[in-house]
């Protein structure tokens, strides 16, 4: 019996895994290690099994994920550091049937762009955002965020952050959940295969809630890690992720169909 | 005739834009142009054309709506005054990178700072020297009457659409308060959906079937792509140069003096010509509409012509003068006169400039 090669594995019937349309066949220019990549894949497979590829218009911010629209394969537009809210708002009122959406870190979303955070949640806008909260600016090159934990070390908190100094870490989410226009608001985390799944369904939640015009933003932030930042391996920046990020910035819905959720 | 109404040169604004088929008000409040969205928000243009209305947190918010709506391709329009028009310098500079069509009216009011709430022509400078980063131009159109508050609108629509390019109309709280009979022009659709992505296949509103996406976006890390970007971009502002340059003269035929003004001042301007030919002192008014692209040639011409001085009149400490300056290019006298800081000079405090400064009494 001829030896068993890799061609012989590749066949149709064999496939367990296909990369969604969506996402361009272009390499990402994430860190290894990073969430993002997959945090990409989970929308845009939202997007695809929805059916709204030619439907949806996301907007990209200024941060690490600013060549998002290198990868998302939908129509694209690229923001001003923390102004996709204001974008995404004026696309969805002259365009209400379409799905958009924003994508945003944590220095775009909850520092340069706290006003327009609040406010496009505040207006109940029909859109769906994305944040990713790696607690850190990777893109700049590793300084301290709105989202850094207290103590932790970055290029502009070398001794730790002292938040009698620098101030506290701010939970945006939970700060925006309690605004009467957010409809759904969760966070997830895409470290682990079920991690995965789970982001994955709130996504699908989300813009399930754009599609039947649910009143308010959907909003899920995923916890993530920055192994260059943090300067750890991947192993060990999603470990130190689940010990310290995790207790801090708790996973699960916050509100669900215009509620919060009661944790008791 | 179009329908004659008494308006402020504000609500002129608002309801050209609502005539024009405009898709997008975004605006915030600010002194002396709230009339505008208050305008707006009280005639429910909504109702009346299916245009969207909304109050914005702030100049910077306004302005990325714009940014957002217009790279649909929708016809998207703010107005603020000139604390908020500083605030909107970003995102002016991320519109005119990315060459999305909108309009942007500013009704200025005295500087620096927070200044003061009267009319002045300090924001000249930003206008057309490129407020924000980077190497732009705005198309920017100078209404010098209620009646061009509201001709001006759909003009600047056109050429923003046609060159794909951020157009400004500076205008200041004298204009935007007063009252004048205007001659409103008979509205114009709002462009279907389906018309807009048939005229404007690179608007971002949902990639066609078949079709690769489309992709807006003022960035591109690669120098040399980046600087390929703004050669296009340089060509482009050439092909406005040449093509879009707008002005007024009265009086210039046989003139010995030009006055160069531009809004307020050529109105005040043309009551200082007025005067001066009672007295025998021949004054001819220069009054440049579009301050970007600058009538260039109209001033070689006069100097050409052999007159004798130009006066630059703007409500400001000069601004404009420079530009009169170099185009003048030595070869005749060239002054500024203005009161500025929100004061308004008087067509007798010209015309004693113009006899002091450049006839030389």
């Amino acid at each position: 019996m001829a030896e068993l090669t890799v061609q012989d594995i590749i066949k149709p019937e064999n496939l367990v895994y296909k990369k969604t349309k969506l996402m361009t066949d272009k390499a990402l220019s994430y860190c290894p290690g990073c969430g993002h990549g997959t945090a990409h894949r989970i929308i845009m497979e939202v997007l695809e099994e929805l059916d709204k590829e030619h439907e949806t218009i996301g907007v990209a911010p200024v941060g690490c994920s600013v060549l998002a629209y290198e990868f998302m394969n939908v129509d694209m537009q690229q923001a001003a550091h923390g102004r996709a809210p204001a974008l995404a708002t004026a696309i969805k009122r002259l365009w209400p049937d379409k799905m958009v959406f924003t994508y945003q870190g944590d220095g775009d979303l909850a520092a340069i762009g706290t006003s327009e955070t609040i406010h496009v949640c505040n207006r109940g806008e029909q859109i769906v955002i994305i944040f990713i909260n790696n607690g850190i600016y990777g893109m700049t090159g590793g300084q301290m965020a709105p989202t850094t934990l207290p103590g932790m070390k970055t290029s502009t908190s070398p001794y730790g952050r002292d938040v009698h100094m620098m101030g506290n870490p701010l939970k945006m989410t939970e700060l925006i959940a309690h605004l009467p226009g957010t409809f759904f608001v969760s966070r997830q985390a895409v470290h682990t295969p079920s991690a995965v799944r789970k982001a994955k369904r709130a996504v699908r939640k989300a813009f399930d809630n754009q599609i039947n015009k649910k009143p308010g933003v959907s909003f899920i932030e995923i916890v993530s890690n920055c192994n260059s930042g943090w300067k750890m391996t991947p192993l060990d920046s999603n470990v130190w992720m689940e010990e310290n990020m995790f207790p801090y910035y708790e996973l699960g819905d916050i509100k669900v169909d215009g509620k919060i959720v009661d944790k008791d | 005739m179009g329908e004659l109404r008494l308006m402020k040169g504000n609500e002129a604004l608002a309801e050209a834009a609502i005539r024009a088929g405009c898709d997008g008000y975004f605006g915030y409040p600010i002194t002396p142009q709230s009339e505008v969205i208050e305008y707006l928000m009280a005639e429910k243009p909504y109702d009346r054309t299916g245009m969207v209305v909304l109050q914005a947190e702030s100049e910077v918010a306004s302005i990325n709506m714009l940014y957002g709506g217009g790279a649909t391709g929708k016809k998207v329009m703010t107005s603020s005054s000139s604390p908020g028009i500083s605030l909107m310098q970003e995102g002016l500079s991320y519109i005119a990178g990315a060459e999305i069509p909108c309009v942007v009216a500013n009704v200025v009011r005295g500087g620096p700072g927070l200044g003061d709430i009267q009319p002045a022509q300090s924001d000249y400078f930003q206008s057309v020297k490129g407020g924000g980063h980077g190497d732009y131009r705005l198309i920017v159109l100078a209404p010098s009457s209620v009646q061009e508050m509201s001709d001006f609108v759909p003009l600047a629509f056109d050429l923003s659409f046609k060159y794909r390019n951020p157009a400004m109309i500076v205008t200041d709280g004298l204009i935007g308060q007063m009252m004048e009979k205007v001659e409103l022009f008979d509205p114009v659709p709002r462009l279907t959906d389906e018309e807009i992505k048939e005229k404007y296949p690179w608007a971002t509103n949902g990639k066609p079937k078949g079709k690769e996406r489309r992709i807006i976006t003022s960035l591109d890390l690669d120098p040399h792509r980046q600087e390929e970007h703004n050669w296009h971009l340089q060509a482009k502002y050439q092909r406005i140069e040449e093509d879009e340059v707008r002005y007024e003269m009265l009086q210039c035929d046989d003139a010995d003096y030009i006055i160069v003004a531009y809004g307020s001042s050529a109105r005040i301007a043309q009551k200082s010509i007025q005067l001066a030919k009672a007295e025998g002192i021949k004054v001819g008014l220069l009054r440049p509409i579009t301050l970007w692209p600058f009538p260039k040639k109209p001033i070689h011409e006069l100097v050409e012509k052999g007159i004798k001085g130009f006066l630059s009149v703007e409500m400001s400490a000069g601004q404009m003068v420079e530009d009169v300056k170099l185009e003048v290019g030595g070869q005749t006298k060239v002054e500024h006169f203005g009161r500025y800081g929100g004061v308004i000079h008087s067509p007798e405090e010209v015309l004693e400039a113009l006899k002091k400064q450049i006839i030389g009494e």
